[in-house]
């Protein structure tokens, strides 16, 4: 199946040139970080994780929604999704791989990587997300390829096949909840410290992953003989639906909890957020934005006129994609840093340096993506014909 | 071949069955090495159940506390990233603010001991500068969160850090609720006057911190800070009833930061 990736259009190919040259320049900042140290970037010692460590955050979401197309079609049999769930899994290949590049990008050290494997430390819940990541990106890979390697095949895949396609299912909730409590068992960070991260994560994971998806479906149809379905694509746009309105509801819930206990360590970085702290609030303008927009989609995805309509529906999933992103890639983690644990304000931005290596990376994961994509549309085009 | 293919599979499957079959094969090839190492003790190293530390403001003027933040930083080839020993290597102002390494340094009372304060406290508590370090906690968050222990707490209380296991990841800085660790975003020697060629300088990538001198205590030695804090600093065995420290303790008041968070931080401070 592999040889369809080195046939295609001038297209294809200009793509995979264009994103070659983005990864270049990725790894030119990269090699610049790795011999003058992080300090190319905006973090510091009060924020020491940044904008590397937000995208991770975001695109552990992203993979982890591969789950919402598995999920109906292997354990409700809705037989609609058996359509897309190869576009799904290989959407999950895609953002686990940038995850992984960005954890790499963030170390200081990254030639002990592999520390964490020669000292396993149960204890770190790093160690858990090391384990989980890299067993998503795997069980992702092998049950892609094998179902998709049947379809061609015209054959039914193995049973044991079956059984990881049951077991990623849980694995899809767990990587994101993991990747919450990165956080949210930290003592000194009264941002993070919350009961309701975890289940905040998933929901706006399960919005965000599929209604970038369903961009992706759009492209796809516009590009090649492949058309994904109209159903799926409603299907797909009533799951954003719910899962938005969800992640609002449990924002507000935090909010609630937040200030009506009044307790000065947790409003304080909500305040930083939302209306800035001693003069100092660069990220409002955006939070607001964020909040705002993420209410102005909610209502108009519950529209049925809008959502049916493909032209509104992704203009609407491209406010969910960008809305999400802000909260959990701008927000969420510089403002569990701001302020201090020592109540000083040392804000952050990212650097033009660390913008270029986060823009190599993610050209990095659109590489994977695009090369995975043609050989599932590629594949279904082959046994259409 | 020096193992048979029936040993080895026996091998394995027993570390399999351990459980965590990556460390469980590793203690087998060499057993004893998975815990990171410090300086061996020597035979007239201090010794103690449980090392802690009171700071006495009432002794500790701001001179005196200089004092103590210059011998350790001196001490331990800490940079100083405001001073570089050549112009080429000089930083931005709000640079020296994010690269800054602090082992022992300054703070307000009510960045010290934040939520503390009210609007009529005693007029002193506006003026002293608190002495504020690493608290080798006894329920170390930074230790819980390292996934390669290269931070750990030794059976005496000490937090140490491991810089050569160190992969930079920063977790302990983010779990640290009294911002104690610093991270080398650049590389610190061009920020070392004079080097101690009895302690290492640091590479790039790495987060330290204060260890409570443990290679001055494994010598016999007080820490730096307390040798030249004029009494200010008193450093000794939470778990001797006839040590210094318990005298303090037991004589005296004393706060601890952050103590509702359940750390079990082991600097007091008495006011």
């Amino acid at each position: 199946m592999l040889e369809q990736a080195f046939t295609g259009s001038k297209k294809y190919f200009g793509l995979l040139a264009g994103l070659g040259f983005l990864i270049g320049l990725g790894a030119l900042g990269y090699y610049q970080q790795l011999t003058t140290g992080l300090g190319i970037t905006g973090m510091g010692r009060d924020v020491s994780w940044g904008f590397y460590i937000a995208q991770f955050t975001y695109l552990v979401g992203v993979a982890a929604s591969g789950v919402m197309v598995v999920l109906p079609y292997y354990l409700h049999d809705y037989k609609a999704f058996g359509r897309i769930t190869i576009l799904g899994e290989f959407l999950a290949v895609a953002a686990v791989s940038m995850c992984l590049l960005f954890i790499v990008a963030d170390l200081g050290r990254p030639d002990r990587l592999f520390n964490i494997i020669k000292y396993p430390t149960p204890g770190s819940v790093l160690f858990w997300d090391m384990v989980v990541l890299n067993g998503y990106l795997l069980l992702n890979i092998i049950i892609g390829w094998n179902v998709l390697e049947a379809e061609r095949n015209d054959t039914k895949y193995k049973k044991w096949v079956k059984f990881l396609i049951y077991v990623s299912i849980p694995w899809a909730i767990s990587i994101h909840t993991v990747t919450a409590f990165l956080y949210a068992g930290l003592p000194g960070r009264g941002f993070w410290l919350t009961a309701v991260m975890a289940p905040r994560f998933l929901s706006s994971a399960f919005a965000a992953g599929p209604a970038l998806l369903i961009l992706l479906c759009l492209i796809v149809r516009n590009n090649t003989k492949f058309d994904p379905g109209r159903e799926q694509i409603q299907t797909l746009a009533k799951i954003v639906t719910y899962a938005i309105i969800v992640n609002i509801f449990l924002f507000f819930c935090e909010i609630f909890t937040v200030f009506y206990s009044q307790i000065p360590d947790h409003m304080i970085h909500f305040k930083y957020l939302f209306l800035g702290v001693e003069g100092k609030g660069q990220l409002v303008p955006f939070m607001w934005f964020s909040l705002l927009g993420m209410i102005v989609a909610a209502i108009a995805m519950v529209n049925p006129k809008i959502r049916q309509n493909e032209n509104t529906l992704a203009w609407a999933c491209g406010l969910i994609i960008i809305t999400t992103y802000i909260d959990k890639g701008l927000g969420l983690i510089s403002a569990g840093f701001i302020p201090n644990p020592l109540e000083h304000i040392t804000e952050y931005w990212p650097t033009g340096l660390e913008a270029m290596i986060t823009l190599g990376i993610w050209a990095t994961g659109f590489f994977i993506l695009t090369v995975l994509f043609k050989i599932a549309v590629a594949i279904k085009e082959e046994v259409r014909a | 071949m020096s193992i048979k293919r029936r040993e080895f599979l026996r091998l394995a499957g027993l570390s399999t069955l351990l459980g965590l079959g990556g460390k469980a094969a590793f203690e087998l090839i060499a057993p004893g090495q998975l815990d990171a190492q410090t300086y061996a003790p020597e035979s007239h190293a201090l010794k103690a159940k449980r090392w802690a530390m009171v700071v006495d403001m009432r002794k500790l003027d701001e001179k005196t506390a200089a004092k103590c933040v210059q011998a350790c930083h001196v001490a331990h080839n800490v940079p100083d990233i405001a001073n570089p020993t050549t112009p080429a290597a000089a930083v931005s102002p709000e640079d020296q603010v994010r690269f800054r390494i602090k082992w022992l340094w300054t703070e307000d009372y009510h960045n010290a001991f934040p939520g503390e304060e009210h609007e009529n406290v005693q007029e002193k508590l506006h003026h002293m500068k608190f002495l504020v370090l690493c608290n080798h906690c006894d329920n170390p968050p930074c230790v819980r969160v390292c996934p390669t222990q290269a931070t750990f707490r030794r059976p005496d209380g000490m937090v140490m850090m491991d810089m050569h296991r160190c992969i930079g990841c920063r977790y302990c800085m983010a779990a640290c609720p009294f911002g104690a660790r610093s991270f080398n975003w650049k590389d610190p020697r061009p920020f070392i006057k004079n080097v101690n060629l009895e302690y290492p300088t640091r590479e790039i990538g790495v987060v330290e911190k204060c260890t409570f001198c443990d290679e001055r205590v494994s010598k016999g030695q007080m820490p730096a800070c307390v040798e030249v804090s004029n009494g200010a600093l008193t450093f000794g065995d939470l778990g001797d009833p006839k040590s210094k420290v318990r005298e303090l303790l037991r004589a005296n008041f004393t706060i601890r930061r952050k103590a509702h968070l359940g750390t079990l931080p082991q600097v007091y401070y008495i006011v």
